[in-house]
């Protein structure tokens, strides 16, 4: 280890990081809590008490009871089985989005910040131009051309997502390009890759954590608003905001249906929000920014 | 400061060429053979050579792309697929409801969340500013639609203050115009204000302990003016920055919330072209909202050279 | 000036503009509550140019913030003494009276000049503002007195200079508009904080004159805080020595230079090359002052004291009398023979 820290002068610490991380109890909760939420929607067919498309009509649009602890739909399907189902597909398709975005953003970012130049500055310029949207707007008007479903809905929201991954991977490779020990294992012809790999990745990776677990929730409320409309989505799979968009119409007579699935997707994003705002508190100096 | 403003509007004009291209570009997206897709279920030979017509798709790209950008500069974005509708009047006709609702939801944001901030930052660690944090981190974190949503059933329908849907334009009366508009807003306002209240404790936290706020107090001037003039013109830098920012998320948020609350937008005409492909007229949407949004940007840019006389020489 | 009471704990009499009479101030530190100033007493009299001196850290500065009830808070607290303007105790008026005596009955000129004017706003806003407050004039009016006082500290085109901004000004300009902020309603007291520090030679001497003529003039009175020895000999009529957050000595400046009767004040002296010199600075005395969270027992110089003594450092030592008009803080006052500057 010892002299693994001379070969990297500026080694992200990430052991120092993850050190700070842990004492954060706010984060440290909020994982826990994002722990169990996934845990509990992946069992799903495990726990649940019922099936996704059990139909029970004399009981529809029923309040809480024993038989169904969260009450039933306007079908009389279990609220609190579907919630569990739906749980699984909105964190896959969040997770769908976001990976769609590092594989985009980070390759680029490394490829920007490294080379410089011209094609630097194209990216820098895309970048801006994707960003100018909001991204909930681009990502359906992708959908407008390509067609509904979750698949397309989860890659027009990667490709929304990418730039600010770009943006993060970019700086971050700059600046450690620009390291006299980076330059000087350049002058002495390491390859590319291998000074990718072993230098900067490693310091690139704490701020794309960051921003990876705030991009997490972002794309859970995209994906939710998304197939609320019916553009993400769509029935019979259930998702937290198809069932929000149901729930809606039974408003009057059921607003169960409404708050149940709104704090799902609140308690979700509230955790990946705290645990990224916990990882940039144990990275220290990105906090004080402005931007 | 007009050389501020030119300054940027050189470095906005550019950008908004590329971003008409890329939304132009959207058509390369469509699988097959674009005129075959958008021109409706099972489409007529008619239809589609329509079709074909309205979206110029018989040229070169780059010539297609040039004729579309003529036109859109001179406020012709071409006609709806489905009901021939000319986009740009389509367009005008929903602007007022869209820009009355981000303008409301934008000014709720601002006062509550400097407000907030304000108070948090004022006295850092106390009961308020614990307060004030922990609710920012909900703000930030619940869906903007299902506040919308929550907003409805306790003040529409559990208590009926303000109607669930729907909208009044300003001319028929300002208070049932702002009535319809309340709970809409307020649900875009509540993450935007969330935000715009952390940065702003920061920024005041900060700020108050500056030399220069100490000799603001050594003139005696009235803690209001302390605070009010010396601290927050100081503050506002940052807090302008993340403005833009939760301006553009916020429109963003106009077409769900424009849905559920039935006000005829052009929210609500994005989803409904989206929903039925229509090209042209999504493509309208879009360079609508990016100039919309481009504009914001300017105005935060030129408010930099207010807030920071420093800018303004460069 | 001064005509020579012995110190009441009381209320102030008619020429006497201010009494502090054992301020004791602390600051919470990691290290727990720190005493920053322990039992500060001095008076000024209408007219009257006071210099307080000490080394940095003795806590002259927070001196003058407690005057104006500026003591930040956290981590600061006031836990005892007196502060009189005239009748008033400044220590237990509301804040509202205290805002009205701030900038126009009292005011400061801080240290910090590149720090301590708004970035925000032009610097004749920031003057007139204040004149505003005070005198419930008109902007036009606000205006008026700005480019007024940026004259006569010497700003070149005060008329036109009045509506730039602090970062179109040099070091010293931006000082010297610290100080027409400050005489812009026309105060009956000023703390200069280092006022010319900052400053060349040239433009020093000219601020030394303007101090000496709103004091000929207005009789306003000063409490001249500096390191420089220099200016004290030849700006102040009464000098009051700090260190360690006490008064160690106070007396008229001839006898203060003639005859120190502190050891502290004697190595104050002796680091002084010249007298009259305004380049020279307080620097050469062996050892640094104690931080406030770990004080010395006894007397607080003990440890630096070429004249220290085991009894020195057995209990605080009290400011007693050491002559016409003058005081000193020495457990050894009577035996010593201290050199003046020569
Ligand atoms: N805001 C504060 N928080 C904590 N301690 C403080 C604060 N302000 C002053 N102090 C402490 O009070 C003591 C006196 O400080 P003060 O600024 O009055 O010194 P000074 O005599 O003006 O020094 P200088 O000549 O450097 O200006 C110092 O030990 C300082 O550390
Ligand atoms: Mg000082």
């Amino acid at each position: 280890m010892s002299d693994h820290a001379i070969e990297h002068p500026q080694a992200p610490g990430l052991r120092r990081f993850l050190r700070r991380f842990r004492t954060n109890r706010t984060a440290l909760v909020a994982a826990v809590v994002l722990a169990l939420v996934t845990i509990i929607s992946l069992s799903a067919p495990l726990l649940a008490p019922y099936s996704l498309h059990e139909i029970d009509v004399p009981n529809r649009l029923s309040g809480p009871t024993p038989e169904h602890w969260l009450g039933t739909d306007s079908l009389g399907r279990d609220t609190l089985s579907r919630l569990m189902y739906a749980g699984q597909v909105s964190l896959a398709a969040a997770g769908l989005a976001v990976a769609i975005a590092i594989v985009l953003g980070v390759p680029l970012g490394l490829l920007a910040g490294y080379r410089g130049g011209v094609l630097d500055w194209l990216l820098g310029r895309g970048a801006d131009v994707l960003m100018t949207f909001p991204a909930v707007v681009l990502a359906m008007a992708i959908i407008a051309a390509t067609g509904p479903g979750l698949t397309n809905a989860m890659i027009a929201l990667g490709v929304v997502y990418s730039p600010r991954l770009f943006r993060v991977v970019r700086s971050a490779t700059l600046s450690v390009r620009q390291e006299t020990y980076v330059e000087a294992s350049i002058s002495i012809g390491t390859p590319a890759l291998s000074i990718i790999a072993r230098r900067i990745l490693p310091n690139v990776l704490s701020p794309l954590l960051v921003q990876i677990s705030l991009m997490l929730a972002a794309a859970l409320l995209a994906e939710a608003a998304l197939s609320l409309l019916g553009l993400g989505v769509v029935p019979p799979t259930p998702s937290w905001g198809g069932l929000l968009g149901v729930g809606f119409t039974e408003i009057r007579t059921t607003p169960l249906l409404v708050w149940l699935p709104g704090i799902a997707i609140a308690i979700t994003t509230l955790s990946f929000n705290l645990i990224g705002d916990g990882l940039r508190d144990a990275l220290g100096r990105e906090t004080r920014k402005g931007d | 400061m007009l050389l501020l403003i030119a300054r940027r509007l050189l470095v906005t004009i550019p950008l908004l060429i590329l971003v008409s291209f890329l939304i132009y570009s959207l058509i390369a997206l469509v699988p097959g053979d674009p005129a075959v897709t958008l021109a409706g279920q099972d489409p007529t030979p008619e239809q589609i050579a329509a079709a074909r017509e309205e979206l110029g798709l018989t040229d070169p790209f780059i010539v297609q792309y040039w004729h579309w950008l003529v036109n859109a500069v001179q406020l012709d974005f071409g006609a709806s697929l489905f009901n021939s509708e000319p986009v740009a009047s389509a367009i005008a006709a929903r602007l007022p409801a869209t820009l009355s609702l981000t303008v409301l939801a934008l000014l709720i944001a601002i006062l509550l969340g400097v407000a907030a901030g304000t108070l948090a930052g004022l006295r850092p660690g106390s009961w308020i500013d614990r307060v004030a944090t922990f609710s920012a981190s909900v703000g930030v974190a619940v869906p903007y639609f299902w506040v919308g949503m929550i907003l409805v059933l306790l003040f529409a329908i559990q208590t009926p203050l303000f109607p669930a849907i729907g909208y009044v334009p300003i001319g028929d009366g300002v208070l049932t115009w702002a009535s319809h508009l309340i709970l809409p807003a307020t649900a875009l306002a509540i993450a935007p204000a969330a935000v715009i209240a952390r940065q702003t404790r920061a920024a005041v936290a900060n700020v108050m302990t500056e030399d220069y706020v100490r000799t603001a107090e050594a003139k005696g001037l009235p803690r209001s003016r302390v605070v009010g003039k010396h601290a927050l013109k100081n503050a506002a830098l940052p807090v302008v920055t993340v403005f833009g920012i939760e301006a553009n998320r916020l429109i963003g948020g106009t077409v769900v919330i424009e849905q559920l609350f039935a006000i005829p937008g052009v929210g609500q005409l994005a989803f409904t072209s989206v929903f039925s492909r229509d090209m042209p007229m999504v493509q309208g949407v879009l360079l609508t909202t990016a100039v919309l949004i481009l504009l914001i940007n300017l105005l935060v840019d030129v408010s930099y050279g207010y807030f920071n006389p420093r800018v303004r020489q460069l | 000036m001064r005509t020579g009471q012995p110190n009441q704990p009381t209320g102030g009499t008619a020429s006497e503009l201010l009494r502090i009479s054992e301020l004791r101030v602390d600051f919470a530190t990691e290290h727990g509550w720190a005493n920053v100033l322990g039992g500060v007493s001095l008076d000024i009299h209408d007219g009257e140019i006071v210099g307080l001196v000490g080394e940095s850290g003795s806590g002259k500065t927070v001196t003058g913030l407690s005057i104006l009830g500026l003591v930040p808070s956290p981590p600061g607290r006031t836990s005892g003494g007196h502060i009189w303007l005239h009748d008033e105790d400044l220590t237990e008026v509301a804040e509202p009276r205290l805002r009205q005596i701030r900038g126009n009955e009292i005011s400061m000129i801080f240290q910090e000049p590149m720090t301590s004017l708004n970035p925000a706003f032009t610097v004749g806003d920031q003057i007139s503002e204040t004149f505003r407050r005070h005198r419930r004039a008109s902007r036009k009016q606000g205006t008026q007195r700005a480019v007024e006082v940026l004259d006569l500290v010497g700003i070149p085109n005060a008329a036109t200079r009045v509506h730039a901004y602090p970062h179109e000004f040099s070091g010293g300009m931006r000082q010297r508009a610290m100080i027409a902020m400050a005489l812009c309603c026309d105060p009956r007291l000023i703390i200069a904080d280092e006022p010319t520090t900052a400053l060349d030679v040239t433009v020093q001497s000219q601020i030394l004159d303007l101090l000496r003529s709103m004091r000929a003039e207005i009789g306003t009175g000063i409490l001249f805080i500096t390191h420089d020895l220099g200016v004290v000999a030849e700006l102040c009529d009464r000098v009051v020595v700090m260190y360690g957050g006490e008064v160690v000595e106070t007396a008229p400046v001839h006898d203060l230079f003639q005859l120190p009767r502190h050891p502290y004040t004697e190595g104050l002296l002796s680091a002084m090359p010249q007298l009259g010199s305004r380049t020279a600075k307080l620097a050469s005395i062996p050892g640094h002052t104690p931080e406030p969270w770990a004080m010395p027992n006894g007397c607080r110089f003990g440890p630096r004291c070429t004249y220290h003594q085991e009894s020195c450092s057995e209990s605080p030592v009290a400011l007693e009398s050491a002559g016409t008009e003058r005081q000193a803080r020495c457990a050894r006052l009577a035996e010593l023979n201290l050199r003046g500057a020569s």
